[in-house]
């Protein structure tokens, strides 16, 4: 037969036509398949009145109607699919919702184990409010592992990457329970604080599924981070309202639930959100606006303008800095926010977009926020020596050295750029090739400190 | 002579009511009976009834299921409900009424007028 060629060209215009309808978001897939019948069946009767195949495709396609027309219809009676859905998947039983499924389905599973796994020492007589600095030093251990379990699972990890994954765990539950720390001590806090970011990093690798070497890859991490915060924060607050609703309501029958919360509900709920934020957060990735982004663009401004304000004053005023742990920690602080909003402004850009007014404000703000912290560090740096060298000095001075030194290279690549000599990808993998500085400085902290400074 | 956008917008509810009210149907299967029935003269676009038998389906007056046609191909069957059938009914009465309106009106002024039409200058008769 020679309508097999023609047959298969037909084929392929109504891929295409399919194709190019499923990209308007007011028509879903089952309008598709319905509309798809439709052609079919007008083409068969073209065809079967003597035009020829793409005769017929045509004339269908045109009696479907315009299509932006057409899918002005569909928004006006469907307005609710502009908005974007997250967690109703769609009700057409195909392949992808099947998908979605099962991965939801883990996802719970591993958010009741991360639950389970803060419960768990409780079971083996270590309950939570006798033995908080247990909990203080393993609290990464008790969520981190189940999220790497998943994304091994949803990345279908190789079995090498699998194992070094496991022995670091193995390695970082050793470090943290053999030192024998001072309850409530300098290094105790240190590694309660430096554990999660150092364990950081075998996330990324998992959820990098084993090419942790592309920077593409490392910045996805990057955003998944972000939105993953934004996601916790939201489920946080849901929780509060939860239990506040519950407390209110058990009340009013005379029974007192903050033994439940505290021992249960709290524990439980903030390692198994760990989880779910990140699956929420996986799932929508190609359906909603990444958040990070637009808050950096609300913040970056306002960071800018506190800083300058700042500066100003400083040399206004004439004033000292205030000579104290607690600055440079402060001055950490805003170093970090500082090179979050770089981080996620660079996160959102086209690097192949020319330079604007953005990027400027950028420079602005990453500069002013160096200048800050060298005069910060300054005013100590003279008089460090009097106070000797506690843990937290180390790891605050460390910590903000680490930062100086990324956004002070990053200054430098942004500056390059914006007078065109350089590219932004270059700052973008400047970025990304620093990431695992900050594990290796955090594992340095948890491993070293405490033998350094006498297990205070 | 083609149908004005408005008229058959207005007119899409009890079209594709009745019509499902004979039998259950599909898409194309409507379109051609449409067709058929108005002699060629209500020229739909084709893919706009199925916003209308999406609207239909929100709001209760039809159900659908998907099923396979002989020829293989997953379909979407539409079929009438007890409310459709009710608002149906509904639709029924007032078109009849739109129609009887005019019909009255008309059969006074424009029946003489297209009759005569050389005469169509001289006055009619006032309040006649």
């Amino acid at each position: 037969m020679t309508a097999s060629g023609s047959a298969y060209s037909l084929e392929e215009q109504i891929d295409q036509w399919r194709n190019y309808l499923r990209r308007r978001q007011a028509i879903q897939s089952v309008d598709v398949a319905e509309l798809e019948d439709h052609l079919r069946e007008q083409v068969e009767v073209l065809i079967h009145a003597g035009l020829a195949t793409d005769e017929a495709f045509l004339v269908a396609v045109k009696r479907l109607g315009d299509l932006d027309s057409l899918s002005r219809e569909f928004a006006r009676e469907h307005s609710d699919r502009l908005w974007k859905q997250l967690v109703a998947v769609g009700a057409d039983a195909n392949e992808a919702a099947a998908t979605a499924r099962t991965e939801a389905m883990m996802a719970f599973g591993f958010a009741v184990a991360a639950g389970v796994a803060v419960k768990a020492p409780a079971l083996f007589g270590m309950p939570l409010n006798t033995n908080a600095s247990f909990y203080a030093r393993n609290a990464s251990l008790f969520t981190l592992p189940l999220l790497t379990a998943f994304f091994a699972w949803k990345r279908r990890l190789d079995v090498g990457t699998l194992v070094r994954l496991l022995l670091a765990f193995a390695a970082a539950g050793i470090v943290a329970n053999m030192y024998p720390l001072v309850s409530r001590g300098s290094n105790e806090v240190l590694t309660a604080m430096h554990l999660p970011i150092a364990l950081w990093l075998a996330v990324g690798i998992a959820y990098a599924g084993g090419r942790w070497n592309q920077a593409a890859r490392r910045m996805d991490f990057v955003r998944f981070s972000g939105e993953l915060f934004i996601y916790y924060v939201l489920i946080a607050l849901g929780g509060i309202l939860l239990t506040a609703f519950m407390a209110a309501i058990f009340e009013a029958i005379g029974i007192k639930i903050e033994i439940f919360f505290q021992t249960w509900m709290l524990p439980c709920g903030a390692a198994g959100a760990v989880i779910i934020a990140s699956w929420l957060v996986e799932a929508k990735q190609s359906v909603i606006e990444n958040m990070a982004p637009v808050l950096t663009r609300l913040f970056t401004p306002l960071f800018a303008a506190v800083l300058i304000a700042f500066l100003v004053t400083l040399l206004w005023t004439g004033r000292g800095v205030v000579h104290d742990r607690t600055v440079i920690i402060a001055f950490d602080a805003i170093l970090a926010l500082v090179l979050a909003l770089l981080l996620y402004s660079v996160s959102a850009r086209d690097p192949r977009a020319p330079a604007g007014a953005f990027d400027a404000l950028e420079v602005v703000l990453v500069g002013s926020a160096l200048v800050a912290d060298v005069v910060a560090l300054w005013a100590i740096a003279a008089r460090i020596s009097e106070f000797g060298f506690s843990p937290n000095r180390v790891a605050a001075l460390g910590g903000n050295l680490i930062l100086l030194v990324n956004l002070a290279w990053s200054a430098v690549l942004y500056l390059r750029f914006l007078r065109g000599r350089g590219t932004f990808a270059q700052l973008e993998r400047w970025q990304t090739n620093y990431l695992p500085v900050y594990a290796t400085w955090a594992a340095f902290v948890v491993v070293a400190f405490p033998p350094l400074f006498r297990y205070i | 002579m083609e149908i004005n956008k408005d008229l058959v917008a207005a007119s899409s509810t009890p079209i594709v009511l009745s019509i499902l009210a004979e039998s259950d149907s599909y898409g194309y299967a409507i379109l051609l009976r449409v067709r058929e029935l108005s002699g060629g003269r209500m020229a739909w676009t084709d893919g706009m009834l199925y916003p209308v038998l999406h609207r239909l389906e929100r709001l209760g007056y039809v159900t659908a299921r998907w099923e396979s046609s002989e020829n293989g191909r997953r379909r979407k069957y539409y079929r009438i409900t007890v409310e459709g059938r009710a608002q149906l009914a509904e639709e029924h009465r007032q078109w009849q009424a739109v129609n009887a309106t005019l019909q009255g009106m008309w059969s006074l002024r424009f029946t003489p007028a297209v009759a005569h039409h050389a005469a169509s200058a001289v006055p009619l008769p006032q309040g006649a």
